[in-house]
């Protein structure tokens, strides 16, 4: 142990110096790792925001929330098949209602898409979403100011509106919107509640931030078209556990408040978050994967560039290998020296790549967000040692391997 | 005692496929504190013999014994290890390590060694001091005269001990006075009681020894004891 401790500090010695002594090689050799590792990191950094980002906006639509609909989501039934389907309607809502037993929230929901305006200012293409005073119970819901529609407001479709932090911000950038009064879609709603931000940038238009609730009666009187939609029903199961025997029961209903026999199809779906997130993986994971696999070239490039420059310090070295090797240096020592040379050079690279990474991930996030973790730290650090270690092996072993006598007569 | 006993060895190189016998049938024996110099034009094998007797190499046939220990089927790591602690090289163009001062040169064997810093940096000044290089511990090569240079050289041939100081051609890159300075230095070397064997194809040079060993295509020619001719009339050492 104490040999090879020995071993490796003058080993480190030797590679200092011979580092030292060709500086400016030194320093554009890091210069790949450099690049390689500043990238890899802020991309790994800017994955994990977004998958960060997309676990919190999903976790704010509740994991134990099932969505009843006419269409599904992410299935093989083809498309033209549930068009034909029977709407859902506040009638089958009603039923429902009142034969489940497990969920402990349900909430039929319409959306629409208006303009939102408050004075001068105005916001296009606003999600409004109509539900009952149940519906904030199938969320995670928090509030910044106000509270969430009543039960009496709901069932009177008095006009009044809960509203998302960013229409919030952009209505009200100096004002507390509450008891204001905002057009939606030409009618007048008055706020009672603000939504503490939810975050969820990817979610886009579905993101809570970027939506006005309001009771469902409201969506049907003002916004008579929708008279004719299908609604969905929101159905929060109790527990995350209790999800799958709240979707058995949930299916059972509908089978009977539709009516069908035992061997006719459902007409309707039972959506799930779950299949949200599962398409999230197939798509975005592909992108993750793509760009993980173009930055991780750019490394590679780097670590061709070590190589190149570890194979031309061997062959300019030949001489001195030989006198080493002629005054009793081992295979394992000269192998030892030119490791820890591309080693060294890598990973003083990695860790300038990896301060630039932090700082450019800190600068991204004003547009993105980028989460900076230990995780990227660590495969920073990894990733420069590996790629001195893989890259300096061939060098370093053709070094070993030589001939004494051959390498001192080298000229 | 004898430190070298070389019976019956042979050397063949392939070159191409073509087989070329460096050395064909060489015996040898060295004692401790002999001077020997072994002298042949080029290609007379002089310097495969060198290579073989400073364990750079291995006989393709034939018995090499270094101090009583067969080297001849040492492996590589093995016959690092009887170089670093028995052999002193000393190389025709020097082979200093250009970016780094004489002590660090010097330090080198030792390094391999396993020696402490703190110790090997005494010895190492010591050893410079003993050539004679006292107040040109950290000049770097370039900044050293060829032979202060060939100085560092001998300091980091000694400064290990070893068994033996093997020199090849020490005088070849220097001019004649400068080589008469070198060559001074070896002969106190070894009226200290050191070993040295010198491969030379001057026979000025040849003639500091006590015994010169001639090679011709690979065999000894002849293996004589001389009367040294010549004792050198000038002190080595630039200070004593």
């Amino acid at each position: 142990m104490r040999v090879i401790l020995f071993e490796f500090k003058e080993g480190m010695m030797i590679a200092l110096r011979a580092i030292a002594s060709n500086k400016i090689r030194a320093m554009l050799t890091m210069l790949g790792i450099f690049i390689g590792v500043t990238v890899v990191v802020t991309m790994s950094t800017a994955i994990k925001g977004i998958d960060n980002s997309f676990q919190q906006g999903i976790s704010s639509l509740g994991s134990d929330v099932l969505y009843i609909d006419k269409w599904a989501w992410f299935s093989n039934v083809e498309w033209w098949k549930m068009r034909n389907r029977k709407n859902i309607t506040m009638e089958e809502f009603e039923k429902f209602k009142n034969l489940a037993k497990l969920p402990v929230a349900v909430a039929p929901v319409i959306n629409t898409v208006q303009t939102v305006k408050y004075q001068e200012r105005r916001v296009e293409n606003v999600f409004i979403n109509g539900s009952n005073a149940d519906y904030v119970k199938t969320t995670n819901f928090t509030f910044s100011e106000g509270r969430f529609y009543s039960e009496i407001e709901s069932n009177g479709s008095r006009q009044v509106a809960v509203i998302g932090s960013e229409i919030a911000k952009k209505l009200f950038p100096n004002l507390s919107p509450l008891d204001k009064t905002i057009k939606i879609g030409g009618e007048n709603f008055r706020v009672v509640g603000v939504l503490a931000e939810q975050g969820s940038f990817i979610l886009g238009p579905w993101n809570p931030d970027n939506q006005i609730y309001v009771p469902i009666g409201t969506i049907f009187k003002n916004f008579a078209s929708n008279r004719w939609r299908s609604i969905t029903i929101n159905v929060r199961a109790a527990s995350p556990a209790m999800v799958e025997e709240t979707k058995a029961e949930a299916e059972g209903i509908m089978r009977k408040v539709r009516g069908l026999s035992y061997d006719q199809e459902n007409d309707f779906s039972i959506n799930q978050q779950e299949g949200l997130q599962e398409n999230y993986n197939s798509v975005v994971g592909v992108i993750q994967i793509a760009g993980l696999f173009i930055t991780g070239l750019s490394l590679f490039v780097g670590a061709i560039g070590i190589m190149n420059i570890m194979f031309v310090s061997v062959k300019e070295r030949t001489k001195e290998i030989g006198l080493r090797k002629a005054i009793g240096a081992k295979r394992r020592t000269i192998l030892a020296q030119f490791l820890l040379e591309s080693s060294v050079i890598c990973l003083v690279g990695g860790l300038a790549g990896l301060i630039a990474a932090v700082i450019l991930s800190m600068l991204i996030n004003q547009f993105i967000p980028t989460s900076i973790q230990i995780g990227s730290v660590i495969l920073g650090i990894g990733i420069s040692l590996i790629t001195g270690i893989v890259s300096g092996i061939a060098p370093a072993y053709t070094a070993a391997k030589m001939d004494p006598v051959e390498a001192l007569r080298y000229e | 005692m004898n430190i070298i006993n070389i019976e019956h060895i042979a050397k063949i190189y392939k070159v191409g496929l073509e087989e070329v016998h460096a050395l064909r049938d060489v015996s040898l024996r060295i004692d401790k504190n002999e001077y020997v110099a072994i002298m042949g034009p080029s290609g007379s094998g002089k310097s495969t013999l060198m290579n073989m007797l400073g364990c750079l190499d291995t006989p393709t046939s034939g018995k090499y014994e270094f101090k009583g220990v067969s080297v001849s089927e040492m492996s590589d790591n093995e016959l690092a290890i009887i170089r670093n602690r028995e052999i002193g090289f000393v190389f025709q163009t020097f082979n200093l390590l250009a970016r780094s001062d004489a002590v660090h040169n010097v330090e080198l064997p030792l390094i391999y060694a396993g020696v402490p810093t703190a110790e090997r940096r005494e010895r190492a000044i010591q050893a410079l001091i003993d050539v004679g290089l006292k107040d040109r511990l950290h000049h770097k090569p370039n900044e050293l005269s060829g032979g202060q240079r060939q100085r560092v050289a001998i300091a980091r041939a000694l400064v290990t001990n070893p068994s033996i100081i093997l020199a090849d051609e020490p005088t070849g890159n220097l001019d004649s006075k400068t080589g008469e300075e070198i060559m001074a230095l070896f002969h106190e070397i070894h009226e200290k009681g050191n070993t040295i064997i010198l491969v030379t194809h001057e026979e000025y040079i040849a003639e500091h020894a006590a015994r010169i060993v001639r090679l011709k295509d690979g065999l000894i020619e002849k293996d004589e004891r001389v009367e040294r001719r010549y004792i050198p009339k000038i002190k080595s050492t630039v200070a004593q």
